[in-house]
């Protein structure tokens, strides 16, 4: 994959963010309903609008009078995609293949008239747009193949995922975001690391290393990031293809009707409420992964967050918003700490924050997140916990803020762990690297730190 | 690692004794497994030096190449290594059973049981270490494309008669021993340290003689220092007195002891070829026959420690009772082998050199099934290791505390008990989790409705209650039994059905035979079945 030079205007001040994103639906539009590749591929970054460019180009595609699937990774992601479909066109007949399990689909389907929903593909032929999941998909057979297909997270799905379904359609249009996370196996897979068709890549990878000359378009707005995150997250995370923020510092704004007690959780919130960033330091150690302290500085600082009456201001709504709990998550490295931080929530009477580990929160947008470091209070750093993908999903949650909890030391954690993963022929090296990501992020917080206690 | 892993390495890094991470053997092991120790020459991948083989303990079988670099020494090592290998496989090859599989009919197309043979055991063959494995797979390869004088009569350097099946049969066992859980190719490291921790680093384990130590230490001495010992002390000529497990040698050894005795053979072989006369040869010949003979003293003495130590190895083993699924898990190998067997029998070529896209993604689905299944299985039949996913918040055990029955909703309700459970465990449970029990063997499901306010568990019991309005009798749980729940499930479904390989999509490069005329940029060439490679410059210097 070579990355291609973005064109920024030479005026920064000239960039129309909602023009140059137009510009960029317009030309996948185009290539998807009219170009002459099989596939067509979309790089979005966080919150540049993917699920409303998949949604369009279905109602585009199903409209010329072309029949679609729509392949999915997670139940969540099809459901989402189903109620956006009917949302945008409620006379649209949609299709919702799904698996014989007991509640397979969300129940909010059930009201929409034009959705069909069935088990059997069998069921739902005719209709304009079939979705489910890849998995679904994969024990689909004997059908007549679907002329359009749509990808969705397809940087997400795996290249052997992509082997059971592709025979089901004959050209595609791949979206995902390349600095999520990677697809991963529980199983040794090393042999076939270079070959083009390695089944523990990444889909987009294989398409790519097979079809070099498929049209690879670039969504160039995140309007989920605030100014104070597209700029790091860009330049950390996509160094080779960045992004701007849709919105401007003045139409995004965080404000609380309490005021800081002066404890180190109240002055990290005013912190990140100012800046969009805040790191709550505690003193360095060495702790379990389920460190004590972190979860329950963590989980005060979602307090005082609720406590303190917050109001969010943005371009979405005239008036500021409440900051709920439902705008607020918290992420994690590892389920288990996702767990000791919901036992800790509880304890102080929250509910209804989201709380998950980073592969969970992907495709998910809050005002406010709460990150509990992946590298907090290790003794070392482990390729698991340098993954570029997983702090890119931690750090791009938020419209409004970003607070990070982490022990001291993690600098020289990384100082003492540079990345040692064996070099693989063939293999296309992953830049930047997890390590030099973390040092970027790191220093940026660095500037929005509040030691505690 | 998990909690419980890392509690046991602390355990045994303080007290100095290894310490158990299962009550149960969770491999198979046969009652005459094929225990090899390959040696191989210090900087040249792929030379053997030599190998101890055999099924007896007392009695193991000597090969050595006394010149290393000599090919035609090679091949008649492994010549000799296919004389022992290949009888002993084939001896498994005709005690059949009946067993039933199901096949995709050729002419409907429908998915049909078919009646076949199912080897009623398999050769097992068992490494010291996992570079031992990488060295039968290193071999496999190596031997599996090399054609006899009886295949190809113009080969210019024919291998010996059974070489190349060999290759073929060492490449399946390497193949195979990247499924979790199979046991047809096991190193003694890897067996050892799934049974016991200790208290060094994982690449620590791979020393069979410092994990044999920890894990053999007397009461009362200290396995730690014996480990180091084993790992570090020399006798006054510097030699290891624990020589390395293989198949690399230590270095002191190679220069001190092996490099001039092969200098003295070298010597001997190029004078009885200039031997002038029969009676010069005669006396040439016996001291190329010292020299061969000293060198065979070398290897025995190196390769001998780590055999007696794989042996005390299946010794430490089999004082654990085996674990009830492992069964099931060797069945599976059983299967391995007769596949491999029928499709020798049927003259197939030998294993590609790489994989298609369609076999990559076919074998990587059945390891990650062949994982998680293991996994589950390891737990169900182990306390220790249950308690250690217990910890990790994946299962918990508990007493029943009550049992309320109540019905599905709908025009046929279904029972659908509400069992209230008290446990010490914090299973990461959320609304809707789904929990199982084993109920006669078989997953129960249950699913997690709620913590009640003094902090048991209700689950509501979802299936396995016959199909009548009443469950049957001991399919519901009772106030007072003591059950074990896991948030895993206990059996895999089977993932989806890939496309044949000659319908590969365009996605992954379309089927292997136009990959390989019109090769995408960045593309490396498919696997051509058992083509020879091209001849290029480099070949010919």
């Amino acid at each position: 994959m070579n990355p291609v030079p973005f064109p920024f205007p030479a005026n920064p001040a000239s960039f129309d963010p909602g023009a140059e994103a137009t510009r960029a639906t317009d030309a996948i539009l185009r290539d998807t309903l009219d170009g002459a590749h099989r596939g067509v591929v979309v790089d979005s970054p966080p919150g540049a609008g993917k699920s409303t460019l998949v949604v369009r180009a279905a109602l585009e595609l199903a409209a010329a009078g072309r029949p679609l699937m729509v392949v999915a990774q997670t139940n969540a992601q099809v459901d989402d995609l189903v109620l956006r479909l009917a949302e945008k066109n409620s006379d649209l007949p949609v299709g919702r293949l799904h698996s014989s399990d007991p509640d397979p689909y969300d129940k909010a389907l059930d009201a929409l008239p034009n959705v069909r929903k069935s088990a059997k593909v069998g069921d739902l032929s005719g209709l304009d747009v079939v979705v489910s999941t890849a998995a679904k998909w994969g024990h689909v057979k004997d059908v007549e193949p679907w002329r359009h297909a749509i990808v969705d997270e397809a940087y997400q799905m795996r290249s052997d995922a992509l082997l059971a379904v592709a025979g089901l359609f004959e050209r595609a249009l791949f979206v995902g975001d390349p600095g999520q996370l990677d697809p991963f196996a529980i199983a040794e897979a090393e042999q076939w690391a270079g070959l083009a068709y390695d089944p523990s890549a990444s889909a987009v990878t294989t398409l790519l290393a097979h079809n070099p000359g498929l049209p690879q378009h670039r969504l160039p707005v995140s309007w989920r990031l605030p100014a104070s995150a597209a700029p790091l997250v860009s330049d950390a995370f996509y160094p080779f293809t960045p992004f701007r923020s849709g919105t401007e510092h003045a139409d995004r704004a965080l404000d609380f009707a309490v005021p800081s007690d002066g404890s180190g959780p109240d002055r990290v919130i005013d912190e990140a409420a100012l800046s969009g960033w805040g790191l709550l330091e505690l003193p360095a150690r060495h702790t379990p992964r389920t460190d004590p302290e972190a979860v329950r500085a963590v989980a005060l600082v979602v307090r005082r967050l609720l406590d303190r009456g917050g109001a969010a201001t943005s371009e979405r709504a005239p008036e500021p918003v409440p900051l709920t709990a439902d705008r607020i998550a918290v992420g994690t490295a590892h389920r288990d700490q996702a767990a000791a931080v919901r036992g800790a929530l509880a304890a102080l009477g929250v509910v209804d924050v989201t709380v998950d580990t980073a592969n969970r929160l992907q495709g998910r947008e809050f005002d406010v997140t709460v990150v509990l470091h992946p590298l907090s209070g290790r003794p070392d750093a482990t390729a698991f916990h340098l993954e570029t993908g997983r702090l890119c999903v931690l750090a791009s949650r938020h419209r409004h803020a970003c607070i990070v909890v982490c022990r001291a030391g993690v600098d020289t954690l990384l100082d003492d762990h540079p990345s040692t993963e064996p070099v693989q022929l063939g293999v296309t090296v992953k830049f930047p690297d997890g390590w030099e990501a973390n040092h970027a992020i790191l220093s940026r917080l660095a500037h929005h730190r509040i030691p505690w206690p | 690692m998990s909690l419980i892993d890392n509690l046991a390495r602390l355990d045994a890094a303080t007290t100095g004794r290894a310490q158990p991470r299962a009550t149960v053997r969770h491999r198979h092991l046969s009652q005459r497994p094929l225990v090899f120790v390959p040696l191989i020459t210090a900087g040249e991948a792929g030379a053997p030096l030599g190998a101890l083989i055999g099924t007896e303990r007392t009695s193991p079988r000597l090969l050595t190449v006394a010149q290393p670099r000599d090919r035609d020494l090679r091949f008649a090592f492994l010549s000799r290594l296919a004389e022992i290998l290949l009888p002993y496989v084939e001896s498994y090859a005709d005690d059949v059973e009946p067993a039933e599989r199901t096949e995709a009919d050729p002419e409907t197309g429908k998915r049909v049981k078919v009646e076949v043979e199912l080897c009623a055991d398999a050769p097992q063959l068992i490494v010291p270490s996992r570079t031992g494995i990488e060295f039968v797979r290193l071999l496999g390869r190596s031997m599996r494309f090399r054609r006899t004088a009886e295949q190809d009569p113009d080969a210019p350097y024919p291998a010996p008669p059974r070489v190349p099946l060999l290759g073929r049969w060492l490449t399946h066992y390497g193949e195979r021993s990247r499924v979790p859980g199979s046991s047809l190719l096991l190193a003694m490291t890897d067996l050892l340290s799934r049974h016991w921790a200790t208290g060094q680093s994982s690449l620590e384990e791979q020393h069979l003689g410092a994990l044999l130590a920890w894990i053999e230490a007397p009461e009362g001495t200290s396995g730690a220092d014996a480990a180091l010992r084993a790992e570090l002390a020399r006798d006054a000529d510097g030699q290891l007195l624990c020589p390395p497990a293989g198949p690399a040698t230590d270095p002191a050894f190679d220069n001190q002891l092996l490099a001039p005795a092969i200098e003295r053979h070298d010597r001997a072989r190029t004078a009885l070829a200039a031997a002038a006369d029969g009676v010069e040869a005669d006396a040439l010949l016996a001291s190329l026959g010292a020299a061969e003979r000293e060198i065979d003293a070398l290897v025995a003495s190196r390769t001998r420690p780590t055999w007696d130590a794989v042996w005390r190895g299946l010794d430490a083993l089999c004082t654990l009772p085996e674990a009830p699924h492992t069964v099931d898990r060797w069945r599976g190998d059983r299967w391995s082998f007769t596949g491999h067997r029928d499709r020798v029998a049927a003259g197939e070529p030998p294993q590609p050199r790489v994989d298609d896209a369609v076999t990559a993604a076919n074998k990587l689905a059945t390891r990650e099934r062949e994982q998680a299944r293991l996994d589950a299985q390891e737990a169900l039949d182990d306390p220790l290791v249950m308690a250690g996913r217990r910890l990790a918040g994946e299962a918990f055990a508990g007493e029943v505390t009550d049992v309320v029955m109540a019905y599905s909703e709908g025009r046929a309700p279904r029972p659908r008990p509400l069992v209230t459970v008290r446990t010490p465990d914090r299973p990461q449970l959320d609304e809707g989790v789904k929990a199982y029990r084993s109920l006669a063997g078989k997953p129960q499901s249950f699913q997690f409705v709620t913590h009640t306010p003094d902090g048991a568990l209700v689950l509501r019991l979802l299936d396995k209650m016959g199909r009548g309005k009443e469950p049957e009798p001991g399919s519901v749980p009772e106030v007072g039994d003591h059950v074990c729940w896991t948030l895993f499930e206990h059996e895999q479904r089977g993932g989806p059905r890939l496309p044949d390989p000659e319908d590969t999509p365009w996605t992954h490069g379309g089927p292997p035979e136009t990959a390989a005329t019109t090769p995408a940029v960045g593309t490396p060439p498919a696997p051509v079945g058992d083509r020879p490679d091209p001849v290029t410059a480099e070949d010919i210097l």
